[in-house]
C-alpha cells in the first residue's frame, strides 16, 4: 500500500466519474440557467401570504362541515350515482379495450407495415391529446347530459391509454418466440394468438384493471361537466352545501378505488 | 432436396453477410455449417425459410423456388421446413403441448387453433414425439418451468410435428452444457436418420460438428471455404476458416471424447431414447 514498496506507486490514485455533460462551459451554463429560471419563475408566481393566512380558518370550517359524513339522508341518489359510475366504468373499459386491440396491434412497429403504423399512432395520439374532461364536454354537447356521454368520453380515453401500452409491450416482446411460431407456416391471426398474445397477456390484464380504476375515478370528474354517474351526484351535493353527503361520497369513491387496487394486484399475481 | 444458387444477402447497414453461396444438399443428408461468428451461418439458414429476405440468388426446395413465393405460397413452403433455435424460442407462457402443437399451425384453421381443438391424429403425434424425446410427463407444464435441455427437446418436437423434409437448426447447443449438448445433437441426428430428413446444423463447436454430421461446410465472410467430410478438417483447413490458432487439440480428441461420453451418459440416454 505504502509508496515505498509498491511498484504501482507511479499510477494515479485519483479517479472521478466522467461528467454526464463533457463540455464544462455547457454544463455550467445549463446549471446556472436552470437556477436563474427557477428563481424568476418563483418571483412571478405572486403568492399573497396575507390571503393564504386569512383562508385558513375558512378552510377549517369547510373541512369541519364534512364531519360526520352523512351516508343516510341521500342514500337513494348516492347509490344510483355509484351504480351508474360503475356501469359506465366497466362498459367503457370493455368497449375501449376491444377497440384498442386492433389499434394497438397496428401501432406496434415490429409487426405492422409502416402505413398502418402511422395511421394507428395517429389515432392514439389524437385520443391522448385531449384529457377525458375535454372529451366529456364534447360528448355532452353531442349526446346530451347523462351517462352515455361519459361512456363515450371514457371509451375514447381508454383507446389512447390501452392501445399505446399494448403497442409498446409488443415492441419489446421476445422476437425469437415470434419467429419460431411464424416459421411453422402459421397465418397472421394464428401467429398473433400463439406468439404475441401469450407474451403480452399478463401485462394487459393488469393494465385493464388499472384502466378500470382510472375510468371509475374519471367518471367522478366528468359527471361534473354533465357526464352522469357519481360525479353528477357529487356536484349536486356541493351546490346544495350538503358537505356531509359530499364526504360520504368521497369515502365511497376511495373505498371502491382501494378494492380495485387490491383486486388488480391479486389478479396480476395470479396470471403471471 | 435443397439447392442454393448464388445466394446473397446485403443488410441495410451495408454488411455483405452472404456473397453468393452455391450449395446442394441431397435427401437425408445432415450437414454441419461451421465458421466464425459473423460468417453468415445464421443468415444462410434464415434466408432459406425467408426469416431474412435474401437480396440475390435462388433457393430451391425440391422443385419449388422459394425466394419468389408470395406470402401464401411461403406459408405452405414453410410447413416443409422445421426450424430449431439457439435459445429454444419456445413461447414461454404456453404449455409444452401447446408449443408442440403450434408446429401444426400451418395445417389447421384459425378457430381450430384458437380453441386448441387440434385433430386427433395431431394430438396423438404430439404425444408420440414427446415420448420419443422423454418429455411425455411434462406435456402440461408451462415452457418456462423447463430446463435448457428439456426446452430444446420440446423445440425439436415442435419442428418435427410439422412433418418437414428439411430441418434448419441454428446453434442448437449454444446455451447448453457439454453433456446436454451431446445428447441433443445425438437426438437430432437419430431423428433425422429415422425420418430420412435432411438438415443444416449451424454449430460453433467443431468437435460436435465432426461427431454428428456426414458433411461439413465451412463458411467465412459470406463464402464457402470448405465443403467435405468431417475427417477432412485438418489444422490447415480450420486455419483457413477461423484464422490462426493451435488446432491439434480440437481435432485429436474426437474419438476418445465420444467414448468417454457414451459411458457416462449411458443410463441417462436409455431414459431418453
Amino acid at each position: 500500500m505504502s509508496d515505498t514498496n509498491s511498484p504501482t506507486s507511479s499510477y494515479s490514485d485519483n479517479w472521478k466519474r466522467p461528467p454526464f455533460i463533457k463540455r464544462a462551459w455547457l454544463r455550467w451554463l445549463l446549471m446556472v440557467g436552470f437556477a436563474v429560471y427557477l428563481a424568476v419563475a418563483l418571483g412571478t408566481m405572486d403568492i399573497d401570504w396575507q390571503r393564504a393566512w386569512e383562508g385558513l380558518p375558512r378552510g377549517q370550517r369547510f373541512i369541519e362541515a364534512f364531519f360526520p359524513p352523512n351516508f343516510a339522508d341521500n342514500r337513494g341518489v348516492v347509490w344510483d350515482g355509484i351504480m351508474e359510475s360503475i356501469w359506465m366504468a366497466i362498459s367503457a373499459t370493455i368497449f375501449g379495450i376491444i377497440l384498442s386491440i386492433p389499434i394497438g396491434l397496428g401501432a406496434a412497429r415490429n409487426i405492422a407495415p409502416s402505413w398502418v403504423y402511422f395511421l394507428c399512432r395517429g389515432i392514439i395520439a389524437s385520443s391522448r391529446s385531449f384529457p377525458e374532461i375535454i372529451m366529456a364536454i364534447f360528448a355532452v354537447k353531442l349526446f346530451g347530459f347523462g351517462p352515455f356521454a361519459g361512456f363515450v368520453a371514457l371509451s375514447i380515453g381508454t383507446i389512447g391509454f390501452f392501445a399505446k401500452l399494448l403497442a409498446e409491450d409488443i415492441e419489446v416482446m421476445n422476437a425469437s418466440q415470434a419467429e419460431a411460431v411464424k416459421v411453422t407456416g402459421s397465418s397472421w391471426f394464428q401467429w398473433i394468438n400463439y406468439a404475441i398474445q401469450p407474451q403480452v397477456m399478463p401485462r394487459m390484464i393488469g393494465l385493464s384493471m388499472y384502466r378500470l380504476d382510472i375510468n371509475f375515478r374519471e367518471s367522478a370528474v366528468i359527471g361534473i361537466v354533465g357526464g352522469g354517474g357519481i360525479g353528477a351526484t357529487l356536484n349536486t351535493s356541493f351546490s346544495r352545501y350538503e358537505f356531509d353527503t359530499t364526504a360520504a361520497i368521497l369515502i365511497i369513491i376511495i373505498a371502491i378505488v382501494m378494492v380495485l387496487e387490491y383486486t388488480s394486484g391479486y389478479l396480476r399475481k395470479w396470471v403471471q | 432436396m435443397l439447392r442454393l444458387e448464388g445466394l446473397g444477402k446485403r443488410y441495410k447497414t451495408g454488411d455483405d453477410a452472404l456473397k453468393g453461396v452455391d450449395l446442394e444438399i441431397p435427401d437425408g443428408q445432415v450437414i454441419a455449417l461451421i465458421g466464425p461468428s459473423g460468417a453468415g451461418k445464421s443468415t444462410l439458414i434464415r434466408c432459406v425459410n425467408r426469416l431474412v429476405e435474401p437480396t440475390r440468388g435462388k433457393v430451391y426446395l425440391g422443385d419449388l423456388e422459394l425466394t419468389s413465393l408470395s406470402s401464401g405460397g411461403l406459408r405452405k413452403a414453410r410447413r416443409r421446413m422445421g426450424m430449431i433455435f439457439q435459445e429454444y424460442a419456445l413461447v414461454e407462457r404456453l404449455t409444452v403441448m401447446e408449443n408442440v402443437l403450434s408446429g401444426r399451425l400451418g395445417y389447421v384453421g384459425f378457430w381450430q387453433a384458437f380453441l386448441r381443438k387440434f385433430p386427433k391424429k395431431d394430438v396423438r403425434e404430439a404425444y408420440r414425439l414427446l415420448d420419443r424425446v422423454g418429455m411425455m410427463h411434462m406435456a402440461d407444464k408451462r415452457a418456462d418451468e423447463l430446463s435448457g435441455g428439456q426446452r430444446q427437446r420440446v423445440g425439436i418436437c415442435r419442428a418435427l410435428i410439422q412433418d418437414p423434409e428439411l430441418l434448419l437448426v441454428d446453434e442448437p447447443t449454444a446455451s447448453l452444457d457439454p453433456k446436454t449438448s451431446r445428447q441433443i445433437m445425438r437426438l437430432i441426428n437419430e431423428l433425422c436418420a429415422e425420418r430420412g430428413l435432411a438438415a443444416i446444423i449451424n454449430i460453433h463447436d467443431v468437435l460436435l460438428a465432426q461427431m454428428f454430421s456426414q458433411r461439413i461446410v465451412g463458411l467465412k465472410e459470406g463464402l464457402i471455404v470448405y465443403d467435405g467430410p468431417p475427417d477432412g478438417l485438418t489444422p490447415d483447413v480450420l486455419t483457413e476458416i477461423y484464422g490462426e490458432e493451435d488446432w491439434e487439440a480440437t481435432i485429436d480428441e474426437v474419438d476418445e471424447d465420444e467414448d468417454k461420453d457414451k459411458d457416462k451418459d449411458k443410463d441417462k440416454d436409455e431414459a431418453v431414447s
